[in-house]
Protein backbone atom coordinates (compact mmCIF):
# COMPACT_ATOMS: atom_id res chain seq x y z
CA UNK A 1 0.00 0.00 0.00
CA UNK A 2 1.48 3.33 -1.07
CA UNK A 3 1.90 5.92 1.64
CA UNK A 4 -0.19 8.65 0.00
CA UNK A 5 -1.44 10.52 3.04
CA UNK A 6 -0.05 13.97 3.88
CA UNK A 7 2.38 14.47 6.76
CA UNK A 8 0.66 17.66 7.89
CA UNK A 9 -2.71 17.60 9.65
CA UNK A 10 -5.47 19.93 8.47
CA UNK A 11 -4.72 22.06 11.54
CA UNK A 12 -1.10 22.35 10.40
CA UNK A 13 -2.19 23.36 6.89
CA UNK A 14 -4.31 26.14 8.42
CA UNK A 15 -1.36 27.32 10.56
CA UNK A 16 0.79 27.47 7.41
CA UNK A 17 -1.83 29.40 5.47
CA UNK A 18 -2.31 32.00 8.20
CA UNK A 19 1.48 32.24 8.61
CA UNK A 20 1.81 33.13 4.92
CA UNK A 21 -0.95 35.74 5.32
CA UNK A 22 0.76 37.22 8.42
CA UNK A 23 4.10 37.42 6.61
CA UNK A 24 2.55 39.14 3.58
CA UNK A 25 0.72 41.59 5.87
CA UNK A 26 3.98 42.39 7.68
CA UNK A 27 5.72 43.34 4.43
CA UNK A 28 2.70 45.05 2.88
CA UNK A 29 2.58 47.35 5.93
CA UNK A 30 6.24 48.25 5.29
CA UNK A 31 5.70 48.67 1.55
CA UNK A 32 8.24 45.98 0.71
CA UNK A 33 7.76 44.38 -2.69
CA UNK A 34 7.07 40.66 -3.04
CA UNK A 35 9.12 39.03 -5.79
CA UNK A 36 9.60 35.53 -7.10
CA UNK A 37 12.78 34.31 -8.75
CA UNK A 38 13.50 31.03 -10.60
CA UNK A 39 14.24 27.79 -8.81
CA UNK A 40 16.49 26.71 -11.70
CA UNK A 41 19.77 28.44 -12.40
CA UNK A 42 22.82 27.74 -14.55
CA UNK A 43 24.96 28.55 -11.50
CA UNK A 44 25.25 26.62 -8.25
CA UNK A 45 26.20 27.52 -4.71
CA UNK A 46 29.91 27.06 -3.95
CA UNK A 47 29.43 27.03 -0.14
CA UNK A 48 31.16 23.78 0.90
CA UNK A 49 28.56 23.04 3.57
CA UNK A 50 25.68 23.12 1.06
CA UNK A 51 25.01 20.40 -1.50
CA UNK A 52 23.34 21.40 -4.78
CA UNK A 53 20.74 19.37 -6.65
CA UNK A 54 21.94 19.22 -10.24
CA UNK A 55 19.72 18.64 -13.28
CA UNK A 56 20.44 18.25 -16.97
CA UNK A 57 18.26 19.26 -19.90
CA UNK A 58 18.98 19.91 -23.56
CA UNK A 59 22.71 19.45 -23.00
CA UNK A 60 22.78 22.12 -20.28
CA UNK A 61 23.24 21.78 -16.54
CA UNK A 62 20.96 23.49 -14.06
CA UNK A 63 21.04 23.79 -10.29
CA UNK A 64 18.06 24.02 -7.97
CA UNK A 65 18.46 27.14 -5.84
CA UNK A 66 19.77 26.54 -2.30
CA UNK A 67 18.43 30.04 -1.54
CA UNK A 68 17.04 32.89 -3.69
CA UNK A 69 19.96 35.13 -2.63
CA UNK A 70 21.87 35.56 -5.90
CA UNK A 71 18.77 36.27 -7.98
CA UNK A 72 17.33 38.70 -5.41
CA UNK A 73 20.59 40.60 -5.25
CA UNK A 74 20.49 40.98 -9.04
CA UNK A 75 17.02 42.53 -8.66
CA UNK A 76 18.39 44.84 -5.97
CA UNK A 77 21.32 45.79 -8.20
CA UNK A 78 18.81 46.67 -10.93
CA UNK A 79 17.04 49.07 -8.55
CA UNK A 80 14.07 47.00 -7.34
CA UNK A 81 14.30 48.54 -3.86
CA UNK A 82 13.40 46.61 -0.71
CA UNK A 83 12.10 43.16 -1.64
CA UNK A 84 10.99 39.90 -0.04
CA UNK A 85 10.27 36.41 -1.25
CA UNK A 86 8.67 33.21 0.01
CA UNK A 87 10.69 30.58 -1.85
CA UNK A 88 10.98 26.83 -1.87
CA UNK A 89 14.69 26.00 -1.76
CA UNK A 90 16.61 22.76 -2.20
CA UNK A 91 19.58 21.37 -0.31
CA UNK A 92 20.65 17.85 -1.03
CA UNK A 93 21.26 15.43 1.84
CA UNK A 94 19.74 17.66 4.53
CA UNK A 95 17.32 15.29 6.19
CA UNK A 96 16.49 15.15 9.87
CA UNK A 97 13.95 16.06 12.51
CA UNK A 98 14.41 19.76 11.65
CA UNK A 99 15.62 19.39 8.06
CA UNK A 100 14.06 18.46 4.74
CA UNK A 101 15.84 18.59 1.36
CA UNK A 102 13.10 20.94 0.09
CA UNK A 103 11.93 23.64 2.44
CA UNK A 104 10.58 27.20 2.47
CA UNK A 105 12.65 30.30 3.09
CA UNK A 106 11.39 33.81 3.69
CA UNK A 107 14.17 36.06 2.48
CA UNK A 108 14.16 39.85 2.49
CA UNK A 109 16.51 42.75 1.83
CA UNK A 110 16.60 46.24 3.29
CA UNK A 111 18.56 48.92 1.49
CA UNK A 112 20.23 51.46 3.73
CA UNK A 113 19.70 49.30 6.85
CA UNK A 114 22.47 48.59 9.33
CA UNK A 115 22.66 45.01 10.58
CA UNK A 116 21.25 45.80 14.03
CA UNK A 117 18.19 47.37 12.40
CA UNK A 118 17.62 44.15 10.45
CA UNK A 119 18.14 42.05 13.58
CA UNK A 120 15.39 44.07 15.25
CA UNK A 121 13.12 43.72 12.25
CA UNK A 122 13.69 39.95 12.18
CA UNK A 123 12.61 39.67 15.82
CA UNK A 124 9.58 41.87 14.98
CA UNK A 125 8.64 39.59 12.08
CA UNK A 126 8.85 36.50 14.27
CA UNK A 127 6.79 38.29 16.93
CA UNK A 128 4.14 39.45 14.46
CA UNK A 129 3.05 36.04 13.16
CA UNK A 130 0.48 33.68 14.70
CA UNK A 131 -1.30 36.29 16.87
CA UNK A 132 2.04 37.45 18.29
CA UNK A 133 2.63 34.21 20.13
CA UNK A 134 6.42 34.59 20.04
CA UNK A 135 6.38 38.28 20.92
CA UNK A 136 6.39 37.50 24.63
CA UNK A 137 9.64 35.50 24.46
CA UNK A 138 12.71 36.96 26.12
CA UNK A 139 15.24 38.15 23.52
CA UNK A 140 18.97 37.81 24.13
CA UNK A 141 21.83 39.17 22.07
CA UNK A 142 25.22 37.52 22.31
CA UNK A 143 28.37 37.57 20.21
CA UNK A 144 29.51 34.24 18.76
CA UNK A 145 32.77 34.55 20.68
CA UNK A 146 31.07 35.21 24.01
CA UNK A 147 28.61 32.37 23.39
CA UNK A 148 31.48 29.88 23.02
CA UNK A 149 33.32 31.29 26.03
CA UNK A 150 30.20 31.06 28.15
CA UNK A 151 29.09 27.61 27.10
CA UNK A 152 32.40 25.81 26.48
CA UNK A 153 35.00 28.04 28.15
CA UNK A 154 36.92 28.36 24.90
CA UNK A 155 37.70 31.32 22.62
CA UNK A 156 36.53 30.28 19.13
CA UNK A 157 38.65 32.94 17.45
CA UNK A 158 41.95 32.60 19.33
CA UNK A 159 41.93 28.86 20.12
CA UNK A 160 44.29 26.73 18.05
CA UNK A 161 43.09 23.77 16.02
CA UNK A 162 44.61 21.46 18.65
CA UNK A 163 42.75 23.20 21.46
CA UNK A 164 39.42 22.96 19.59
CA UNK A 165 40.03 19.27 18.93
CA UNK A 166 40.96 18.64 22.56
CA UNK A 167 37.86 20.48 23.84
CA UNK A 168 35.64 18.48 21.46
CA UNK A 169 37.04 15.20 22.78
CA UNK A 170 36.82 16.32 26.41
CA UNK A 171 33.07 16.84 25.97
CA UNK A 172 32.55 13.14 25.27
CA UNK A 173 30.09 11.50 22.92
CA UNK A 174 31.08 10.23 19.50
CA UNK A 175 33.41 12.85 18.02
CA UNK A 176 33.64 12.77 14.21
CA UNK A 177 36.98 12.26 12.46
CA UNK A 178 37.65 15.68 10.97
CA UNK A 179 40.38 17.14 8.80
CA UNK A 180 42.63 19.93 10.04
CA UNK A 181 40.10 22.68 9.38
CA UNK A 182 39.30 24.96 12.30
CA UNK A 183 35.83 25.72 10.97
CA UNK A 184 34.87 22.05 10.83
CA UNK A 185 35.72 21.76 14.53
CA UNK A 186 33.86 24.99 15.32
CA UNK A 187 30.83 23.67 13.40
CA UNK A 188 30.93 20.41 15.36
CA UNK A 189 31.21 22.22 18.70
CA UNK A 190 28.42 24.63 17.71
CA UNK A 191 26.01 22.00 16.40
CA UNK A 192 26.61 19.29 18.99
CA UNK A 193 27.28 21.29 22.15
CA UNK A 194 26.69 25.07 22.01
CA UNK A 195 23.35 25.07 20.18
CA UNK A 196 21.70 22.33 22.31
CA UNK A 197 22.63 24.33 25.41
CA UNK A 198 20.93 27.56 24.34
CA UNK A 199 18.31 29.06 26.65
CA UNK A 200 14.94 27.34 26.05
CA UNK A 201 11.88 29.36 24.96
CA UNK A 202 14.16 32.33 24.31
CA UNK A 203 14.96 34.14 21.08
CA UNK A 204 18.75 34.27 20.98
CA UNK A 205 20.45 36.54 18.45
CA UNK A 206 24.04 35.49 17.82
CA UNK A 207 26.15 38.00 15.93
CA UNK A 208 29.77 38.68 14.93
CA UNK A 209 30.50 35.25 13.48
CA UNK A 210 34.21 34.53 12.81
CA UNK A 211 35.53 36.04 9.57
CA UNK A 212 36.14 32.50 8.30
CA UNK A 213 32.35 31.97 8.45
CA UNK A 214 31.42 35.29 6.84
CA UNK A 215 29.82 33.60 3.81
CA UNK A 216 28.35 36.58 1.90
CA UNK A 217 28.65 39.11 4.74
CA UNK A 218 30.97 42.09 5.09
CA UNK A 219 33.63 41.91 7.77
CA UNK A 220 33.72 44.23 10.75
CA UNK A 221 36.60 46.71 10.94
CA UNK A 222 38.44 44.37 13.34
CA UNK A 223 38.95 42.05 10.37
CA UNK A 224 38.32 38.95 12.50
CA UNK A 225 34.52 38.98 12.79
CA UNK A 226 31.76 39.19 10.17
CA UNK A 227 28.61 41.30 10.03
CA UNK A 228 26.53 38.15 10.19
CA UNK A 229 23.87 37.08 12.68
CA UNK A 230 21.70 34.09 13.35
CA UNK A 231 18.45 33.91 15.30
CA UNK A 232 17.55 30.87 17.40
CA UNK A 233 14.41 29.93 19.28
CA UNK A 234 15.77 27.72 22.04
CA UNK A 235 18.27 25.59 20.16
CA UNK A 236 16.37 25.75 16.87
CA UNK A 237 17.97 27.93 14.20
CA UNK A 238 15.39 30.25 12.63
CA UNK A 239 17.27 32.88 10.62
CA UNK A 240 20.59 33.89 9.14
CA UNK A 241 21.36 37.47 8.09
CA UNK A 242 24.17 39.58 6.67
CA UNK A 243 25.35 43.05 6.03
CA UNK A 244 25.77 42.16 2.39
CA UNK A 245 29.15 42.12 0.75
CA UNK A 246 29.15 44.43 -2.31
CA UNK A 247 32.82 44.09 -3.29
CA UNK A 248 33.04 41.99 -6.45
CA UNK A 249 36.78 41.27 -6.08
CA UNK A 250 36.36 40.08 -2.51
CA UNK A 251 33.30 37.99 -3.42
CA UNK A 252 35.17 36.38 -6.33
CA UNK A 253 38.07 35.52 -3.97
CA UNK A 254 35.62 33.95 -1.48
CA UNK A 255 34.03 31.79 -4.20
CA UNK A 256 37.52 30.66 -5.27
CA UNK A 257 38.43 29.85 -1.66
CA UNK A 258 35.17 27.86 -1.24
CA UNK A 259 35.88 25.91 -4.42
CA UNK A 260 39.40 25.14 -3.10
CA UNK A 261 37.86 23.75 0.11
CA UNK A 262 35.41 21.71 -2.00
CA UNK A 263 38.31 20.30 -4.02
CA UNK A 264 40.26 19.43 -0.86
CA UNK A 265 37.19 17.65 0.56
CA UNK A 266 36.53 15.83 -2.71
CA UNK A 267 33.16 17.57 -3.24
CA UNK A 268 31.51 18.64 -6.51
CA UNK A 269 32.66 22.01 -7.82
CA UNK A 270 29.65 23.90 -9.19
CA UNK A 271 30.30 26.94 -11.37
CA UNK A 272 30.05 30.20 -9.38
CA UNK A 273 27.30 32.62 -10.41
CA UNK A 274 29.03 34.98 -12.87
CA UNK A 275 25.85 37.01 -13.44
CA UNK A 276 25.59 37.62 -9.70
CA UNK A 277 29.27 38.67 -9.60
CA UNK A 278 28.71 41.03 -12.55
CA UNK A 279 25.78 42.66 -10.73
CA UNK A 280 27.61 43.14 -7.40
CA UNK A 281 29.17 46.56 -8.15
CA UNK A 282 25.62 47.89 -8.62
CA UNK A 283 24.29 46.33 -5.39
CA UNK A 284 23.19 49.15 -3.08
CA UNK A 285 24.37 49.04 0.56
CA UNK A 286 21.92 46.64 2.17
CA UNK A 287 21.25 43.94 4.72
CA UNK A 288 19.40 40.70 4.06
CA UNK A 289 18.05 37.80 6.09
CA UNK A 290 16.50 34.39 5.45
CA UNK A 291 14.00 32.79 7.85
CA UNK A 292 12.97 29.12 7.87
CA UNK A 293 9.21 29.33 7.35
CA UNK A 294 8.49 25.65 8.10
CA UNK A 295 10.27 25.97 11.44
CA UNK A 296 8.18 29.04 12.29
CA UNK A 297 5.08 27.00 11.48
CA UNK A 298 6.40 24.26 13.77
CA UNK A 299 6.74 26.72 16.66
CA UNK A 300 3.25 28.13 16.08
CA UNK A 301 1.74 24.66 16.01
CA UNK A 302 3.83 23.35 18.90
CA UNK A 303 5.07 20.54 16.62
CA UNK A 304 8.27 18.63 17.37
CA UNK A 305 9.16 17.61 13.83
CA UNK A 306 9.45 19.59 10.62
CA UNK A 307 7.46 16.98 8.70
CA UNK A 308 4.45 17.69 10.93
CA UNK A 309 4.04 21.01 9.08
CA UNK A 310 4.98 19.82 5.56
CA UNK A 311 2.18 18.65 3.27
CA UNK A 312 4.55 15.96 2.06
CA UNK A 313 8.06 15.48 3.46
CA UNK A 314 11.10 14.07 1.67
CA UNK A 315 10.13 10.48 2.39
CA UNK A 316 6.69 10.65 0.80
CA UNK A 317 6.89 13.64 -1.57
CA UNK B 1 29.53 -4.47 -1.56
CA UNK B 2 28.01 -1.06 -2.24
CA UNK B 3 28.87 1.90 -0.06
CA UNK B 4 26.28 4.17 1.50
CA UNK B 5 26.35 7.95 1.83
CA UNK B 6 25.15 9.42 5.13
CA UNK B 7 22.00 10.64 3.38
CA UNK B 8 21.03 6.99 2.82
CA UNK B 9 21.42 6.21 6.55
CA UNK B 10 18.26 4.84 8.14
CA UNK B 11 17.30 2.41 10.85
CA UNK B 12 18.19 -1.18 9.92
CA UNK B 13 20.89 -0.34 7.35
CA UNK B 14 23.90 -2.69 7.70
CA UNK B 15 27.34 -1.07 7.47
CA UNK B 16 30.97 -1.99 8.09
CA UNK B 17 32.88 -0.14 10.83
CA UNK B 18 36.42 -1.09 11.89
CA UNK B 19 36.04 -4.46 10.17
CA UNK B 20 32.85 -5.50 11.97
CA UNK B 21 29.27 -5.52 10.62
CA UNK B 22 26.89 -3.08 12.34
CA UNK B 23 23.19 -2.26 12.05
CA UNK B 24 22.07 1.37 12.29
CA UNK B 25 19.53 1.84 15.09
CA UNK B 26 19.10 5.60 15.06
CA UNK B 27 20.30 8.39 12.80
CA UNK B 28 20.36 12.01 13.98
CA UNK B 29 21.19 14.97 11.74
CA UNK B 30 23.22 17.70 13.47
CA UNK B 31 23.78 21.00 11.69
CA UNK B 32 25.00 24.30 13.10
CA UNK B 33 23.07 26.88 11.09
CA UNK B 34 24.91 27.33 7.82
CA UNK B 35 27.93 25.17 8.71
CA UNK B 36 29.05 21.62 8.13
CA UNK B 37 26.38 19.00 8.84
CA UNK B 38 26.98 15.79 10.75
CA UNK B 39 25.17 12.48 11.14
CA UNK B 40 25.27 11.08 14.64
CA UNK B 41 24.25 7.42 14.59
CA UNK B 42 23.63 4.71 17.14
CA UNK B 43 24.82 1.38 15.78
CA UNK B 44 24.69 -2.19 17.05
CA UNK B 45 27.68 -4.46 16.50
CA UNK B 46 26.12 -7.56 14.96
CA UNK B 47 28.84 -9.83 16.38
CA UNK B 48 28.83 -8.60 19.97
CA UNK B 49 25.37 -6.91 20.17
CA UNK B 50 27.09 -3.90 21.77
CA UNK B 51 25.53 -0.52 20.95
CA UNK B 52 27.89 2.40 20.27
CA UNK B 53 27.58 5.95 18.95
CA UNK B 54 29.47 7.23 15.92
CA UNK B 55 29.47 10.57 14.14
CA UNK B 56 30.14 11.21 10.46
CA UNK B 57 30.50 14.33 8.38
CA UNK B 58 27.36 14.45 6.23
CA UNK B 59 28.16 13.30 2.72
CA UNK B 60 30.80 10.80 3.88
CA UNK B 61 30.42 7.25 2.60
CA UNK B 62 30.61 4.02 4.55
CA UNK B 63 31.02 0.51 3.15
CA UNK B 64 27.86 -1.57 3.33
CA UNK B 65 27.92 -4.91 5.16
CA UNK B 66 26.83 -8.05 3.28
CA UNK B 67 24.36 -9.07 5.96
CA UNK B 68 21.10 -10.89 5.23
CA UNK B 69 18.41 -12.39 7.41
CA UNK B 70 17.11 -15.73 6.20
CA UNK B 71 14.72 -18.43 7.42
CA UNK B 72 16.30 -21.87 7.79
CA UNK B 73 15.25 -25.21 9.24
CA UNK B 74 17.18 -26.59 12.21
CA UNK B 75 18.32 -30.15 11.41
CA UNK B 76 20.54 -31.55 14.16
CA UNK B 77 23.45 -30.99 16.51
CA UNK B 78 26.60 -33.09 16.04
CA UNK B 79 28.04 -32.26 19.43
CA UNK B 80 30.01 -29.29 18.12
CA UNK B 81 27.90 -27.62 15.43
CA UNK B 82 24.23 -26.91 14.89
CA UNK B 83 23.19 -27.65 11.31
CA UNK B 84 20.55 -25.68 9.40
CA UNK B 85 19.02 -26.07 5.95
CA UNK B 86 17.51 -23.69 3.44
CA UNK B 87 14.25 -25.52 2.63
CA UNK B 88 14.18 -23.97 -0.85
CA UNK B 89 17.67 -24.86 -2.04
CA UNK B 90 18.53 -27.67 0.44
CA UNK B 91 21.77 -25.78 1.08
CA UNK B 92 23.13 -26.50 4.57
CA UNK B 93 25.03 -24.33 7.03
CA UNK B 94 26.71 -25.09 10.35
CA UNK B 95 26.85 -22.68 13.29
CA UNK B 96 29.06 -23.09 16.35
CA UNK B 97 28.39 -22.45 20.05
CA UNK B 98 29.57 -18.83 19.83
CA UNK B 99 26.95 -18.05 17.17
CA UNK B 100 24.06 -20.12 18.53
CA UNK B 101 24.59 -19.00 22.13
CA UNK B 102 21.49 -19.08 24.35
CA UNK B 103 19.28 -19.98 21.39
CA UNK B 104 20.61 -23.56 21.72
CA UNK B 105 18.22 -24.41 24.52
CA UNK B 106 15.17 -23.69 22.32
CA UNK B 107 16.27 -25.49 19.16
CA UNK B 108 14.06 -28.43 18.26
CA UNK B 109 14.71 -30.47 15.16
CA UNK B 110 12.68 -29.34 12.10
CA UNK B 111 11.77 -25.95 13.64
CA UNK B 112 12.22 -22.88 11.41
CA UNK B 113 14.77 -20.34 12.74
CA UNK B 114 15.87 -16.87 11.64
CA UNK B 115 19.58 -16.83 10.76
CA UNK B 116 21.64 -13.69 10.15
CA UNK B 117 24.40 -14.33 7.63
CA UNK B 118 27.46 -12.11 7.16
CA UNK B 119 29.34 -12.82 3.92
CA UNK B 120 27.36 -16.06 3.77
CA UNK B 121 28.36 -17.29 7.24
CA UNK B 122 25.95 -17.37 10.21
CA UNK B 123 26.53 -14.76 12.95
CA UNK B 124 23.20 -14.98 14.76
CA UNK B 125 20.50 -17.62 15.27
CA UNK B 126 17.05 -16.57 16.50
CA UNK B 127 14.71 -19.43 17.49
CA UNK B 128 10.97 -19.28 16.66
CA UNK B 129 9.03 -16.99 19.03
CA UNK B 130 7.08 -20.03 20.28
CA UNK B 131 8.33 -23.60 20.59
CA UNK B 132 6.61 -26.78 21.76
CA UNK B 133 8.82 -28.95 23.96
CA UNK B 134 8.34 -32.05 26.10
CA UNK B 135 8.95 -32.03 29.85
CA UNK B 136 11.57 -34.62 30.76
CA UNK B 137 11.70 -33.88 34.45
CA UNK B 138 9.54 -32.10 37.01
CA UNK B 139 8.08 -32.76 40.47
CA UNK B 140 4.79 -34.70 40.56
CA UNK B 141 1.73 -32.63 39.76
CA UNK B 142 -0.62 -31.38 42.46
CA UNK B 143 -4.10 -32.36 41.40
CA UNK B 144 -6.81 -29.75 41.83
CA UNK B 145 -4.29 -26.96 42.34
CA UNK B 146 -5.05 -25.20 39.03
CA UNK B 147 -6.32 -22.02 40.69
CA UNK B 148 -3.44 -21.39 43.06
CA UNK B 149 -1.03 -19.97 40.52
CA UNK B 150 2.03 -21.57 42.08
CA UNK B 151 4.95 -22.69 39.87
CA UNK B 152 7.71 -25.27 39.85
CA UNK B 153 10.77 -25.76 37.63
CA UNK B 154 10.53 -28.18 34.70
CA UNK B 155 13.37 -29.46 32.52
CA UNK B 156 12.55 -29.73 28.82
CA UNK B 157 13.91 -32.17 26.25
CA UNK B 158 16.32 -29.51 24.90
CA UNK B 159 17.77 -29.00 28.38
CA UNK B 160 16.01 -25.68 28.99
CA UNK B 161 14.47 -25.13 32.43
CA UNK B 162 11.21 -23.15 32.65
CA UNK B 163 8.72 -22.43 35.40
CA UNK B 164 5.44 -24.27 34.88
CA UNK B 165 2.13 -24.34 36.83
CA UNK B 166 1.96 -26.99 39.57
CA UNK B 167 -0.62 -29.14 37.72
CA UNK B 168 1.71 -29.85 34.76
CA UNK B 169 3.02 -33.42 34.64
CA UNK B 170 6.28 -34.94 33.49
CA UNK B 171 6.01 -36.15 29.88
CA UNK B 172 3.59 -33.42 28.83
CA UNK B 173 4.32 -31.07 25.90
CA UNK B 174 4.16 -27.33 26.61
CA UNK B 175 4.32 -24.16 24.56
CA UNK B 176 7.06 -21.68 25.58
CA UNK B 177 7.71 -18.07 24.51
CA UNK B 178 11.44 -18.08 23.67
CA UNK B 179 11.75 -14.28 23.96
CA UNK B 180 10.81 -14.28 27.65
CA UNK B 181 11.53 -17.95 28.41
CA UNK B 182 8.04 -18.24 29.91
CA UNK B 183 5.48 -21.05 29.86
CA UNK B 184 2.47 -20.21 27.68
CA UNK B 185 0.19 -23.24 27.66
CA UNK B 186 -0.17 -26.98 27.69
CA UNK B 187 -0.25 -28.65 24.26
CA UNK B 188 -2.83 -31.39 23.80
CA UNK B 189 -1.39 -34.33 21.88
Amino acid sequence: MQDWRPCASNAALRVRASLFADIRAFFAAREILEVDTPHLSAAGNTDPSLANFRLSSGGRDYFLATSPEFAMKRLLAAGAGDIYQLAHVFREAELGVHHNPEFMLLEWYRTGFELDELMNETVELVGSVGDGRLRVCPVELVEYRELFRRSLGIDPIEASLGELRKRAHSLGGAVPVLADERDLWLDWLMGAHVQPGMAPKTLTLVNRYPASQAALAQLHEDGITAQRFELFYGSLELANGYRELTDETEQRARFAAELAVRRARGLAEPPPDERFLAALPQLPPCCGVAVGVDRLAMLLLGAQRLEDVLSFAGHNA
Amino acid sequence: MASYSTNEFRGGLKIMLDGDPYAIIENEFVKPGKGQAFNRVKVRNLLTARVVERTFKSGESVEGADVVDTEMQYLYNDGEHWHFMDVGTYEQLAADKKVVGDAAKWLKEEDMCELTLWNGAPILVVPPNFVELRITETDPGLRGDTAQGGTKPATLDTGAVVKVPLFIEQGEVIRVDTRSGEYVSRVKE
